[in-house]
């Protein structure tokens, strides 16, 4: 070392000597990372762990369909027996919640609900996934015209009103189980297939992935390592924020004598029956029907929120 | 800005045309509609019908025809009830819906709004998570549940307000509340989520070093950027409010179009249920299509730029 | 010469999730009226911390300055009440950002964003601080500035928006201007322009200036004095000259070789190895010490005193230390 000026020196007091001599070598010591590497699954899953909401909204969810499939099992009385003699019974040890203006046992016919609720929620979920990633998919990796010409379908077709096209569709094909689910996915995928879409595009174009290309990755390992990573996070997070949409929109249309048809029950069903019965004070039989669906909805809210905050790869740390 | 609108226009007229001709054929394939094979309990019905619809010509000239009367705002006569015409449904039933819709959406934007900065200015504070659950649960609570809880609570044990009904301001406050609860709610999320996300840009951090006060910086430099994705889903809010009405005037005994379409549905008065969707299609669009202009008022940077995501 | 801003043993830190970060330790240092003194560093070194603890924009939670004081004009920043730093901000002291591009409100006028400033601390009408707004916009060099005080950030270049920013720092006539790398965001030959800008001003105002940078070259064209940051202290600091022609602390040292020089041709670029050490657990011997190829058995084990080798210049090295010296000189 060269020193072009000598200035004074400084014998440092309470300092020993024998400190003066050259440390050994401590070069990996400096460049050791200290963060233990996580897959980015491992650390979504537990960083949603530590959300406390959205794992009570996944134990409900959990205990929900539990329920939704041996619930009406575990009911001495099946969902459409009628007893007249017992109609409207406030809960007891017989009728857990109930029974209806037709003696029927609210306990069977909640748990039935559950069933519709969540078979709706779902496969509408699923539907919307699927036709928006292969619609959203295509239009991003296409790019280009094709592309253009596929957003402004979307953005004629994201003008309709949801629910006015919902109801329609419902009044011409008749009430039921398929024709709820047909026009809930009718609209329901524009939403993925735009977020797929912009995904698709964003990525598309990312460093990292052309750094993978030119490092000769395998496309199927691009696509893994890549490309699902940083796209199914905000898909997850779509499609638990369309269930609970789905489940709305079909009590909805069960609450406005378009859904489930009698003797089947849904929640929404139920409750608009039991809405008439608000004066007289047989509250169960709306209470029940009402509070599972609220349950039901803020459960997948608060996971689906959880979701959100937990896939986000750019607030891993 | 002119390209831009005109492009907007464009759009929302397909949109509305798809629309007029979705339910058009709809209500001509609906098996049983008097459209095709069945007729009218009611002679004078019939005749009515026959007479709008030209139901002896070809199809294609129909719809032609009927394209024609939708654009003069003519929805023809209801079957179910003789002397009526949709119009004069619309005229009678809308502008309570309107009330009922206008009231609740003011409610719901203002009230989301200030819940939303409040929540933004006090993050991870108690006041955040509590404005945070009351959010979560507004828009987990379906508005016929609220609705329901709402009279059963307030109107029937309480009896502060009354049960049903739309004659005084006292009758209005329940159904705008459970019909404002769930917008509100998205409004508010909406509201906190960009205003956290505002109050961290670098230009907030420039209005802070030039001495601004914190109400200043807010309210000139934050709520206004804050404030356009919020913009954005006033349309679908509308809309969502809109088909809420049905449900809130059903529940609430409310004698506006909301009423009379789930009356029409329920009686498959087909002319009604036609002429309300499209009415109300027109309705929504033209609210987009405002919120579409507002937004590029709003924000400076849409006259250069392509709106993003679309 | 007057000093303007004494910083004493100033002590940032920050709460996180995984602890205590102390990314300020104990930095002092003065600044005297028309100078500018860069401060430079590595990126997570301090440097920005320091410059927003003085303008106490420091976000608090989390952060929090734990210790020390800021003299400006007699009065110690640290114990102001907010209503207080409010008058000082962008009156007294300004600061600038690093990118133009995100600095300026995109849905306000930049006419109205220089006014406001004007205004929020000047009892004038808005009419004239317009004027002042507009010959800050023409010293500035901005073109046409009548006709562009009515453009949004968007209608500007990235050069020209960072000199609206500049003139938005400087509207009322501050005595401190804080840079945090403002030359980072920019083109080189936009980079050379703001630089001047600098210069011209600080000639026309007699303004003090704190240049935040990591680059060298931008120290090298305007700072009359150089602090140099590692791991929340100033590990050295003296005159251009000193740091530049006699650095004293490998750090300095290392920066210096990792950089290309005109005055040294020929000369081969040498990265630093190695990464700044964790600032939730500070070592307690001199940060340096893991990347050092100088380091001895007592860098690890205590800090190293400061030694003054001029009126300016000093350093926290145990090179310094007499027998750090002979061994070396031994060796040899």
């Amino acid at each position: 070392m060269e020193l072009r000026k000598q200035p004074e020196r400084h014998i440092a007091p309470n300092i020993p000597d024998e400190w003066f001599v050259p440390k050994a070598s401590n070069q990996a010591e400096a460049e050791a990372v200290v963060r233990p590497s996580l897959s980015y699954w491992q650390d979504a899953w537990l960083r949603l762990l530590k959300n406390k909401l959205a794992m009570a909204g996944l134990t409900f969810l959990i205990l929900l369909t539990f329920m939704a499939i041996f619930g009406p099992m575990m009911s001495p009385h099946d969902m459409t027996e009628q007893k007249l003699v017992n109609q409207n019974l406030p809960p007891s040890s017989q009728h857990w919640f109930g029974t209806d203006e037709l003696g029927r046992d609210v306990f069977s016919r909640t748990w039935f609900g559950a069933r519709i609720s969540l078979f709706v929620g779902i496969v509408a979920a699923l539907i919307d996934f699927i036709i928006g990633v292969v619609y959203g998919g295509f239009a991003g990796y296409k790019g280009g015209k094709a592309d253009h010409v596929m957003m402004r379908i979307v953005e004629i077709l994201y003008g309709l009103p949801y629910l006015l096209i919902v109801i329609l569709i419902s009044v011409v094909m008749g009430p039921g189980l398929f024709t709820i689910i047909f026009a809930l996915t009718i609209t329901g995928w524009i939403g993925m297939a735009r977020i797929v879409r912009g995904q698709v595009l964003q990525i598309k174009n990312y460093e990292f992935v052309l750094a993978s290309k030119t490092f000769g990755t395998k496309t199927s390992r691009i696509i893994r390592k890549n490309l699902l990573p940083n796209t199914m996070g905000p898909i997850i997070v779509q499609m638990t924020l369309t269930v609970p949409s789905a489940i709305f929109a079909e009590a909805f249309l069960s609450f406005l004598g378009l859904g489930i048809q009698p003797p089947f029950a849904s929640w929404g069903s139920m409750a608009s029956d039991g809405l008439s019965t608000i004066l007289s004070g047989h509250w169960w039989r709306l209470f029940f029907p009402a509070f599972f669906i609220s349950l039901t909805m803020f459960s997948f809210n608060v996971l689906g929120d959880g979701l959100q905050d937990a896939l986000d790869p750019k607030l891993r740390r | 800005m002119t390209t831009y609108i005109v492009k907007r226009l464009f759009a929302m007229l397909i949109t509305l045309w798809l629309i007029i001709t979705l339910t058009f054929f709809l209500m001509h394939a609906v098996p049983g509609s008097p459209f095709n094979e069945e007729r009218a309990t009611n002679e004078t019905v019939q005749k009515n019908l026959e007479k709008f619809y030209h139901l002896d010509k070809p199809l294609y000239v129909q719809y032609g025809l009927y394209l024609k009367s939708v654009v003069t705002f003519d929805f023809g006569p209801s079957i179910k009830k003789s002397s009526q015409t949709v119009n004069e449904m619309l005229g009678r039933g809308f502008p309570i819906s309107f009330e009922l819709g206008m009231i609740t959406l003011i409610v719901a934007v203002l009230s989301g709004i200030t819940l939303g900065v409040i929540a933004a200015l006090r993050h991870n504070g108690i006041i955040d998570y509590l404005a945070m659950t009351i959010a979560v649960l507004g828009i987990s609570i379906p508005n016929f549940v609220m609705a329901t809880l709402l009279i059963q609570v307030i109107a029937v044990n309480w009896q502060i307000l009354p049960v049903a009904t739309w004659v005084s301001p006292k009758h209005m406050i329940l159904p705008t509340l459970a019909l404002a609860t769930g917008p509100m709610a998205i409004i508010a999320r909406l509201t906190r989520a960009s205003m956290l996300e505002v109050l961290t840009q670098d230009y907030i951090r420039t209005a802070k070093a030039k001495g601004l006060s914190p109400v200043k910086i807010v309210f000139k430099h934050a709520l206004r950027n804050a404030l356009l994705p919020v913009v954005t889903v006033l349309g679908s809010l509308a809309a969502s409010i809109l088909t809420g009405t049905f449900v809130i005037e059903k529940i609430f005994a409310i004698p506006g179009m909301g009423k009379y379409f789930v009356e029409s549905i329920n009686q498959r008065d087909y002319p009604v249920i036609m002429g309300t969707t499209v009415f109300y299609s027109t309705i929504l669009i033209m609210m987009l299509f405002l919120v579409d202009i507002a937004y590029g008022i709003l924000d400076p940077r849409i006259k250069l730029h392509k709106k993003e995501g679309s | 010469m007057e000093k303007v801003l004494e910083v004493n043993d100033l002590h940032v830190s920050f709460k996180t999730y995984g602890g205590e970060v102390k990314a300020v330790r104990g930095v002092n240092f003065n600044l005297y009226k028309g100078e500018t003194l860069a401060i430079v560093g590595e990126s997570g070194c301090g440097k920005s911390v320091t410059s927003q603890s003085i303008m106490r924009l420091i976000p608090n939670p989390p952060g929090r300055i734990t210790n020390g004081s800021i003299l400006f004009k007699g009065k110690d920043l640290t114990k102001l009440k907010e209503t207080q730093m409010r008058s000082i901000r962008g009156a007294d002291i300004s600061m600038i950002f690093q990118d133009p591009m995100t600095a300026l409100n995109p849905t306000i006028t930049i006419g109205e964003q220089l006014v406001e400033g004007i205004l929020q601390h000047k009892s004038i009408s808005r009419q004239e601080g317009k004027k002042v707004a507009l010959e800050m916009l023409d010293l500035v060099g901005i073109p046409n500035p009548q006709e562009r005080f009515k453009h949004h950030p968007h209608q500007f270049s990235g050069g020209m928006r960072q000199r609206i920013v500049i003139a938005m720092a400087l509207v009322c006539k501050p005595e401190v201007l804080i840079a945090d790398e403002p030359t980072t965001a920019l083109d080189v030959t936009i980079q050379a322009q703001i630089l001047d800008l600098f210069k011209d001003i600080q000639k026309k105002t007699g303004v003090s200036i704190i240049l935040i940078t990591h680059d060298l070259g931008v120290v090298a064209q305007v700072a009359d004095r150089i602090a140099v940051m590692y791991a929340g202290k100033i590990v050295e600091a003296g005159s251009r000259r000193e740091i530049f022609y006699q650095p004293q602390h490998p750090y300095t040292k290392g920066l210096l070789n990792s950089v290309p020089r005109l005055d040294l041709v020929g000369a081969e670029l040498v990265p630093i190895g190695g990464t700044p050490p964790d600032l939730f657990s500070p070592p307690a011997g001199c940060p340096f010490t893991a990347r050092c190829s100088y380091a001895m058995e007592v860098c690890d084990r205590a800090y190293p005193f400061k030694t003054h080798l001029s009126q300016d210049h000093h350093v926290d090295c145990w090179l310094q230390d007499e027998r750090a010296m002979n061994r070396l000189t031994s060796v040899k």
